[in-house]
């Protein structure tokens, strides 16, 4: 039994490996926020939030359309879907704290437990099939259909009952009946549990006169010793009966950790659509196309961590990037292009995961490989050595890039002159793009932006952060070629305060 | 050819086969080192006695050469150690029987070892026929053996035993429990009901998960419930045990008295095989010495110190070979050079190599021509620091002396660093009084000392010298060389490594 609902024929893994710069992404995409926004205050969620955002770059687009349509089922009946999600983490908490730890105790008392957590799963999973067969049909998922047909096959009346027999018999009423041969030195050996043959058979045989030859003894009261060893002799008979008992509730244990992992990851969809949608902000599923059909094109995409992080609602953008590969983005600071880059990269890792996205509208290729390069302000020890490892941090990207991979560079290669860094940029960019690498790429160096620019590629779109004739920006971006002033004097002057900005005001009155 | 024993040729040569104390020469060469390694895990083979006892006459060893040649084979090294192991297994199962207490465990540890015995003869003796023996040791052995299997009284305890494993192996009963009762009865086909359980939880199944299954000690002891139903057990196959209880008392010394023997001898080469093959697998030379008893004129080309060698093995290291040969009349190799040089190990090697050869034994080297003495006669310089220097001397002499008067003109005789404790000229006059004497017995010998003088004493006497890097005289090869001494070209070497020469000293004093 597998719950199946994030990989059509496969389990979620918890603890797979993530990419290995997913702290570098973490920390520039601002993942935290999302990640929060998913789980609240459950460390469980949290992990499987992290877990399955990061390692989405590995999905395909088909795996990404089974997941969207599991979160559409999931939108529209949120409370059976949470209802589940309780059931198996009440299940997962009761085996852990209503019973004893297994750990290093004799068959017997094993079997003892054993039994015991397997009747509080036998009602866990009866509730989980009362579920299936109440709401089965309001579902529309291939995922979820799946997964309640398969409990409603494997979890029949006639399966409860048969289980319900054996954790009967499993409690020895009549004794242990044991076979077994003479192992060394004649002790007996290959001790193995037998079905206690029927009261009826053993009428039958009376009847006939057939009943086999037996002798009994009895251990006296007061023989310690002699219970001792009967006990011995019945946890070696029950030894693998037990064993088999133990291993099954730590399959049931591990099916509903499963069920909660993977239901974890919609509930933090949920979480975050909730939070959304009290806002007001716009979502959408993604369109994902294959690499190779070079599409990426969004309206209304805003930066989903900017929008959790403050009150007023953040400012969309919209671009149409199809068969573009190096997206160029300058302009004023504080302009919003950080922003744009990060809602950009977010949108991307979220589409790949199979969750919504923050935009009116999404399409874009999938990518195996998602790189950031951001300038590092705070490694700045010496001016030689943060170039250095500027360079190194691309050095490491560059041999993990993969084939489609997408990356976003923010201000790289500014820990040097704008001429040495553009030369730096262009060649490295130049490089990187005739391997298929997809670039969004964020940068002040007026001679790297203008000398592509310049080249008059088709495939490189421009983007430039606008402000208006009076200073303040509108955070949206427009096409637009670089132009050699950046506006740090805005900045200046807003930071530098009110003086400036009531001149202004002055003046245009 | 009767058989007599795989270790010597007749039975006389047996006498002080059982020797206990160790040759006094044993410590002096390190071959108390070398034998505890040899025996290293075979005590309960007693083998030192073996190796204590040299051999007096050529033929012994030559037989003993057969034998250790023939085993090379490891077909049949392993064949014997197959054998070996059984053997064992056999002591063990019959120790076992001993130690406990309920009859019918008793009697199935009996039959189950009077089983490994039989196993073991009879392999043994397959594997033999077909075997292509040409050691006479190995030969007239095998004729015994077979006759042996062949007899009556082998085979039809073979098969009498054969008869009860395979009733007993098929021996199933059931034990119900029920608070304090137990019902014992033969098994009737019920169903495996631990299957039936995994078989109803499988859907669940996910990979792998814990095993849960306890661990029981599987002690050898029975307690007294086990017993109690092993005899009810006995109680529905009657028959079975009454033959299992007539066997054990039919049979109380079952393993033939030769058989036995040749398991204990044929460890001593099993243990010397085993333990020179560590060395040949570390690229180091081992071989049959040409052993005579008239020509003393001795060689051996890459020859080692084995107690050293087995130390540098540990270290993942080889020891520095030598070579050294004595033409007529030379009889003694008078060892001088620099100290830490090696002259301490090449004195015990050569001793070593002619012990081993008189034992029959493969020695060190490449290839050997060795004597086959009479006594083994050593004196080794000892370290301890005694108060009363004249005291030592006399103790010293004393020892000498005795030595002296023990040796023969067929003895083989080594003298380390006698003397050294004692003024220079009482070490000169002493020591050449010594050698003089020696020469005139005209036996074989090492002299190892720092009075170059000694080296030319005469046409018996050969100069050997231990050597150091020509470019780097601190460091010393351990390599042994037949030169002429002298003590200056050492120290000039010295001299010059540190620019003290004389014409470095005018060099550094003019500057």
């Amino acid at each position: 039994m597998n719950a199946f609902l994030l990989f059509r024929d496969r389990d979620f893994d918890v603890t797979a490996k993530l990419p290995p710069n997913h702290p570098d992404l973490v920390q520039d995409l601002e993942l935290s926020t999302l990640f929060h926004a998913m789980a609240g205050e459950d460390e469980f969620l949290l992990e499987v939030a992290k877990q399955a955002v990061l390692s989405g770059l590995r999905n395909d687009s088909d795996t990404i359309r089974y997941r969207q349509d599991i979160l559409r089922d999931c939108l529209n009946h949120a409370a059976p879907v949470r209802d589940m999600y309780s059931i198996a983490v009440e299940a997962i908490d009761r085996e852990r704290k209503d019973y004893f730890s297994a750990l290093s105790s004799s068959p017997s008392t094993m079997m003892y437990r054993s039994t015991d957590v397997m009747q509080m799963f036998v009602g866990m999973l009866k509730k989980l099939k009362r579920i299936a067969d109440e709401h089965a049909a309001h579902f529309a998922s291939e995922g979820f259909t799946r997964f309640f047909a398969m409990l409603q096959r494997e979890l029949d009346e006639e399966y409860f009952a048969r289980v319900q027999q054996h954790l009967k018999e499993l409690k020895f009423n009549h004794g242990v009946f044991i076979s077994a041969a003479l192992g060394k030195g004649n002790k007996g050996a290959d001790y193995i549990l037998r079905k206690l043959p029927d009261k009826r058979s053993g009428w039958m045989e009376r009847l006939f006169g057939a009943k086999p030859r037996e002798y009994i003894f009895y251990i006296p009261d007061r023989d310690e010793n002699g219970f001792r060893a009967l006990s011995e002799l019945q946890n070696r008979g029950i030894n693998l009966a037990a064993n088999a008992l133990a291993q099954s509730n730590d399959h049931i244990l591990s099916f509903f950790k499963l069920l909660r992992a993977e239901l974890a990851f919609y509930i933090g969809c949920l979480n975050l659509q909730q939070r959304l949608a009290q806002k007001g902000e716009p979502l959408c599923f993604p369109l994902p196309v294959s690499a190779d059909e070079r599409k990426h094109s969004f309206h209304g995409l805003y930066d989903v961590c900017l929008t959790l992080s403050m009150e007023p609602r953040v400012v969309g953008n919209a671009a149409n990037a199809d068969a573009k590969q190096l997206v160029v983005i300058t302009g004023a600071n504080q302009g919003g292009k950080s922003t744009l880059l990060r809602g950009i990269g977010l949108a991307q890792l979220m589409m790949q995961c199979g969750m919504f996205v923050p935009a009116e509208s999404f399409c874009a290729e999938v990518c195996d490989g998602l790189f950031t390069h951001y300038k590092r302000e705070e490694d700045a020890t010496m001016e030689s050595g943060k170039f250095d490892e500027e360079l190194k941090r691309m050095s490491d990207i560059v041999d993990r890039l993969t084939p489609n991979s997408m990356l976003l560079c923010n201000e790289s290669f500014v820990a040097t002159n704008e001429r040495e860094g553009s030369e730096i940029a262009r060649q490295i960019v130049s490089a990187l793009l005739e391997q298929g690498t997809r670039i969004f790429f964020v940068t002040h160096l007026y001679e790297f932006a203008r000398g592509i620019y310049d080249q008059q590629r088709r495939d490189a779109l421009f983007l430039r952060a606008e402000r208006q004739p009076d200073g303040t920006r509108t955070f949206k971006l427009m096409e637009g070629e670089p132009l050699q002033t950046s506006y740090g004097k805005d900045l200046y002057g807003k930071i530098f305060g009110i003086a400036s900005a009531n001149a202004q005001e002055r003046v245009d009155t | 050819m009767p058989f007599h024993s795989i270790l010597f040729p007749k039975t006389k040569g047996r006498d002080g086969a059982d020797a206990v104390d160790m040759p006094e020469c044993f410590v002096d060469l390190n071959l108390d080192q070398i034998i505890d390694a040899v025996t290293a895990g075979k005590q309960e083979y007693n083998l030192k006695p073996f190796f204590y006892t040299p051999l007096q006459n050529l033929d012994a060893i030559q037989y003993r050469h057969e034998i250790m040649r023939a085993l090379e084979n490891p077909v049949l090294f392993d064949q014997i150690k197959s054998f070996a192991n059984k053997m064992r297994a056999m002591r063990e199962q019959l120790a076992q029987a001993a130690k406990l207490f309920y009859t019918y465990q008793k009697q199935r540890w009996v039959l189950d070892a009077v089983q490994t015995y039989c196993d073991a003869v009879q392999e043994l003796a397959e594997n033999q026929s077909s075997s292509n023996l040409q050691a006479r040791g190995l030969l007239a052995f095998r004729e015994y053996l077979t006759e042996y299997v062949n007899s009556e009284r082998f085979m039809s305890l073979h098969a009498e035993a054969q008869t009860l494993l395979d009733d007993l192996s098929q021996v199933r009963y059931c034990v119900r429990i029920k608070d304090n009762s137990v019902r014992v009865r033969k098994y009737q086909e019920e169903a495996d009901y631990s299957i039936q359980v995994e078989e109803t939880f499988a859907k669940f199944r996910q990979g792998a998960v814990k095993d849960y299954r306890a661990k029981f000690s599987e002690g050898h002891e029975m307690n007294h419930v086990e017993a109690q139903i092993l005899d009810r057990v006995a109680q529905l196959y009657p028959d079975l045990f009454l033959r299992l209880d007539t066997f054990c008392e039919n049979h109380t010394h079952f393993a033939d008295d030769i058989i036995r023997t040749f398991d204990r001898e044929i460890q001593f080469y099993v243990a010397y095989l085993e333990h020179i093959a560590r060395f040949k697998r570390a690229g180091l030379s081992f071989c049959y010495p040409r052993v005579s008893d008239t020509d003393k004129q001795v060689c051996a080309d890459e020859a080692f110190d084995l107690a050293l060698a087995y130390k540098l093995l540990n270290q993942n290291a080889l020891p520095v070979y030598n070579d050294f040969y004595l033409q007529d009349p030379e009889r003694i190799l008078v060892v001088t050079g620099p100290n830490q040089g090696g002259k301490t190990t090449f004195a015990r090697m050569f001793g070593q190599l002619h012990y081993l050869a008189s034992l029959g034994c493969p020695v060190p080297g490449n290839r050997a021509q060795l004597f086959l003495y009479d006594k083994l006669l050593t004196h080794f310089e000892r370290e301890e620091k005694i108060e009363n220097l004249r005291g030592k001397l006399e103790d010293d002499l004393v020892r000498i002396h005795m030595l002296v008067q023990q040796a023969t003109p067929h003895s083989v005789i080594i003298l380390n660093e006698i003397f050294n404790s004692t003024t220079l000229q009482d070490a000169i006059f002493l020591s050449r009084e010594i050698l003089e004497k020696i020469m005139a017995l005209d036996a074989l010998g090492v002299f190892v000392t720092f009075i170059d003088e000694l080296a030319s004493l005469g046409e018996k006497t050969v100069s050997m010298v231990s050597t150091v890097m020509p470019d780097n005289p601190a460091v010393h090869t351990f390599k042994i060389v037949r030169q002429p001494a002298d003590r200056l070209a050492y120290a000039l070497a010295i001299a010059d490594k540190y620019r003290l020469t004389y014409d470095d000293l005018r060099a550094r004093l003019q500057a």
